[in-house]
Formats: structure tokens, sequence, C-alpha cells
């Protein structure tokens, strides 16, 4: 099992927490109209065989998103934020252009 | 290359097995080749064969960083069938079903290609309709399928749960009697000794580090093993297509994945075909020493390490004893993990790449070992014409771009729900 420390639950295992991909990846104004920019959000990931920044969402506890970063070769894990307090966060909050 | 035979048998029985040949040379690299196809899997040694020997390319090297059958040629669970339902897929499968059926003669070695024919079951009327619906495309495309009620599953298959107790009780199946199972360590051997008959250098402990270009155009690669020149480079190393691929600069649609799969103790023959589980993401059959050789989920999360998680074999063991409660008390031998490609809509890619003279074959998921001959069939034609194969053509880099993706499962974006 993979034990990731929650910041509000403590070291949970991984079977508790639903898996919500890269949080690289940075979604674009909701009227961007760009469709590369839909494209590169939907579809293309660096998918790096090393350190992985990933979303997790503590399902059967706190119900709280997460960002973990992960080796993907061999699981160690490096940190783990609240993605609401991760730098991601601001560009997730950021507004459309009026 | 002696030619394995009856006689050839007979002939090395008399002389104790001391005088085999080595089924391929263990090759050095030259300075130089007209093609070079990275990754000595299945896919990689077919499209090495094929441009050997339906287009005459023979100056061929197969780059491999490991060993020959090391990767997911030898982890996957042998299953084959062409049971696809859109366009594209349907057809494709199918060509690699024809070339299963010839393939121990096409290379003069048995792959012990057994169709014994696979069933996925379903569990309510409307999901046997949607089986309809899929058996109806197949025969359609001259693919052959049949769809059991309750008691025809029960003829064949006695053995699944039929109790009023079971948890999602079989209410009929859909029945492909052409697929099957083949030997997959057979598999990249009988490729392997084929394309070395041909002339192609297979060279093993090789890993390629880097792209040689010239502008736009791929000149050779860099491995472990000094430079290599080349024409063309073809990429056949799906599980870490991301990888080279950020080393040759491209962007990838592509998550890497482990894929779990499972061996039992030996039993007496049991499991006549392959039995997929439709209530769950389960599937068997038996392997010729006895084993019972089951899949299920991926793992689910990013992953490169070739090993999987206990959670998914606690499902996996839970489906086994929910669609067949006598052998819950079987124990597992072995599991494993592989590394999968997982594209968005679980459809392969294969195509030429904005870089010339570099090929893609990649995005396999979990379905590249019944791919093997018509990738390489259809990979070899894209390389050595330059034009994606006809079979290939809704496998280009830029279905995604255009909305044009072949999601069968209908599961959406997100590569680890595929």
């Amino acid at each position: 099992m993979l034990p990731i420390e929650c910041p509000c639950c403590g070291p949970r295992d991984h079977d508790e927490f639903r898996y919500g991909g890269d949080a690289s990846v940075t979604r674009p104004a909701h009227d961007d109209p760009d469709p590369e920019a839909w494209y590169r959000y939907v579809f293309i990931r660096a998918n790096p065989a090393g350190l992985h920044r990933e979303f997790w969402q503590h399902v059967i506890g706190c119900r709280q998103w997460l960002v973990v970063e992960r080796d993907t070769r061999n699981h160690a894990i490096a940190s783990v934020e609240l993605a609401r307090k991760s730098p991601h966060s601001k560009s997730l909050a950021r507004k459309s252009p009026a | 290359m002696a030619r394995y035979s009856a006689f050839s048998i007979f002939r090395n029985a008399l002389s104790g097995q001391k005088n085999w040949q080595r089924a391929w040379r263990a090759a050095e690299p030259n300075p130089s080749y007209d093609v070079i196809v990275i990754g000595g899997g299945g896919h990689g040694l077919a499209t090495a064969f094929y441009l050997a020997e339906n287009h005459g390319i023979r100056n061929v090297a197969v780059l491999e960083k490991g060993y020959v059958g090391g990767g997911n040629v030898g982890r996957n669970t042998t299953v084959i069938r062409s049971n696809y339902l859109l366009d594209g897929n349907t057809q494709f499968y199918e060509f690699s079903m024809k070339l299963w059926e010839n393939m121990s003669r096409a290379l003069n070695f048995n792959v012990m290609f057994s169709q014994r024919g696979q069933l996925v079951t379903a569990h309510s009327a409307d999901q046997l309709d949607g089986f309809s619906h899929r058996a109806n495309i197949m025969r359609l495309n001259g693919i052959d399928a049949d769809i059991l009620d309750r008691d025809a599953v029960r003829r064949l298959v006695p053995y699944l749960d039929f109790s009023d107790t079971a948890r999602f009780p079989i209410h009929g199946a859909i029945f492909q009697g052409r697929a099957g199972t083949a030997r997959h360590d057979a598999v990249a051997w009988g490729y392997a000794r084929a394309a070395d008959g041909h002339g192609v250098d297979i060279i093993q402990n090789c890993e390629v580090t880097g792209f040689l270009r010239d502008g736009n155009r791929i000149v050779g690669v860099e491995t472990t093993k000094g430079r290599i020149g080349a024409g063309k480079v073809g990429l056949a190393v799906a599980g870490h297509t991301s990888v080279l691929g950020a080393k040759a600069g491209l962007e990838l649609p592509i998550e890497s994945h482990v894929l779990q799969a499972f061996v039992t103790e030996p039993l007496k023959p049991l499991v006549d075909h392959v039995v997929a589980y439709g209530a769950d993401h389960f599937y068997v059959s038996q392997s010729d020493k006895g084993g019972l050789v089951f899949g299920g989920n991926l793992d689910g999360y990013n992953s490169y390490a070739q090993r999987g998680n206990l959670g998914v074999v606690c499902e996996v063991a839970e489906a086994a004893s929910a669609l067949m409660p006598c052998i819950s008390r079987i124990r597992l031998l072995r599991h494993w993990g592989g590394v999968m490609d997982m594209t968005p809509d679980a459809s392969p890619i294969i195509c030429p790449t904005p870089i010339e003279g570099l090929y893609l074959n990649g995005g396999w998921c979990y379905g590249g070992f019944k791919a093997t001959p018509a990738s390489g069939w259809c990979f070899a034609h894209t390389i050595a014409t330059g034009k994606p194969h006809p079979l290939i053509a809704a496998y280009g880099l830029d279905r995604f771009r255009t909305g044009h993706t072949l999601d069968e499962a209908g599961a959406g974006p997100s590569a680890w729900l595929q």
C-alpha cells in the first residue's frame, strides 16, 4: 500500500483516496477560444519517469483535495499539501476576463 | 538459419540435442542502418521482420535496452481476440487475428496459438443488448460472434456461479470462437529468429539515450553502445513512449500506468476458454502448465515501477471468487506488473511524427499483445513508405486535436480510468 500523509488526517492508506491525475497542467480560462490551449489541457501530459505532481482526494476522510509529489519510479512521496494552498491553486482560481 | 521441423527434432535427438543453432545471432551494432527500430518487444521485432519480409528492407537493427521478451511482450496475459466495436479498431484487430492464424507457419516457430474461444458474461438484459450491438458489427465485418443466453453459457462454462446467491447473476454472454491465447515468449522469440534470418541485427542491452538530429530530421541515435546512424527510426517502446518521445522533443497524450497479471498454482484442466467477467474487470484463462492466468484493472496512478499494489490483488481475487466460487481457495503463485502507455481514448497511436524520419508506435494501453502482428505489419509499411497503412489511418496522433478519438469504452479522457 502507498501511505499518503494527509495534512488533516495524518498517514493514510492510498485506498482511502481518489486519484485526480497530473496537477501540473493548467486549465485555460473558461472563455479561452483557443482550441490548442484546451487540447493541451485535456490531452498532453509530461508523464515523467521521476517526480510527478498529482492530485489525490481523501474521499474516505476529510474529502480534501491534495497535491502530492511522488516519484513514479519507486512511489517515494516528496511532499503533500492541500490543493487550495498549493501554488497551483492560484492559476485554478484565475477568473475569466470580463 | 536451419528450419525447425519434425525431422530436425528427430535428427537433433540422435545427436544428444547438442547441435541446435542459436535462434538468433548476438549482434553488435554497425555504424549505421537504413532503419533502426527502438524496442525489442513483440511490436519492434514484428516491425523489423515485416520490413524485411514485405518491403525488402534488410539493413535493419532492433535496439533493446534489456533482453528480448523482458518487457510487456512477456508480461501480458496472452489473450487474443478481435471483438472491437468501432470502425478502425474492428478491421485492424481482425487483420491481426488473420495473421495470428498463420503465424506459426509464417515464422517457422510454434507460438502455440490456441483458438479456444473467448466469452464475456453479461449480467443484465441491457448489457446483453449492448453485446448484441457489438456482435452485429463484428458479423457485418466478417468476424465470428455469437450471443449466448444463460442456459447456453451454463452448458459451455458450468463452473461459473449460476447459483441463486450470485451477486451479479449471469444473463448471457458474447462469444468469439476464434479468439484464444498464444505463448507470448514464443511470439517474441519467433519474430526475433525470423527477423534475424532476414539479416536484421537484434542488439540487446543497448539503451537509446538520445537522438541525433540534422535540423528537423533524425539521422541516428545515441546509445549505451555508442552512436548509430539511421535513415529512419521507428519507436516501439510502449510503456516508455513518453520518456523516449521527450528526448526527441515530442509532446504526447500518454500516461504510464501499471497493470498487474497473476497466475495461480497449477490445476487439472478446468477453464477451456478465455472467460471475461462483464460485471467487473476480470478475466481468466488456463495455461498449458495448468495455472490460471488472470488480470484486472490498472493500479490507477501514474507509474513506471514494474510492480503493483496489494489493493488491486485483493480486488482481482474478489472478482475471481464472485465469478468462479470454485477457485476461491486456490493460491496465487506469482503476480507481476507491466508499464502501459495509456492514451486518453485507450486506442493506440501508430503514425509518422512531425519530426522527419521518426515514426511512432505506442499507446497500446492493455491491448498490445493481440495486436502484435498487425502492428508490426502496418508500422513496417508506414516506415517503408512514409505514409500510414490504411488499416492504421485512424490511429494518428492528430485525432485528439481533431476530435476523432476511438474511445471503445466511452470512458472519457482520463487515462487512468480507461
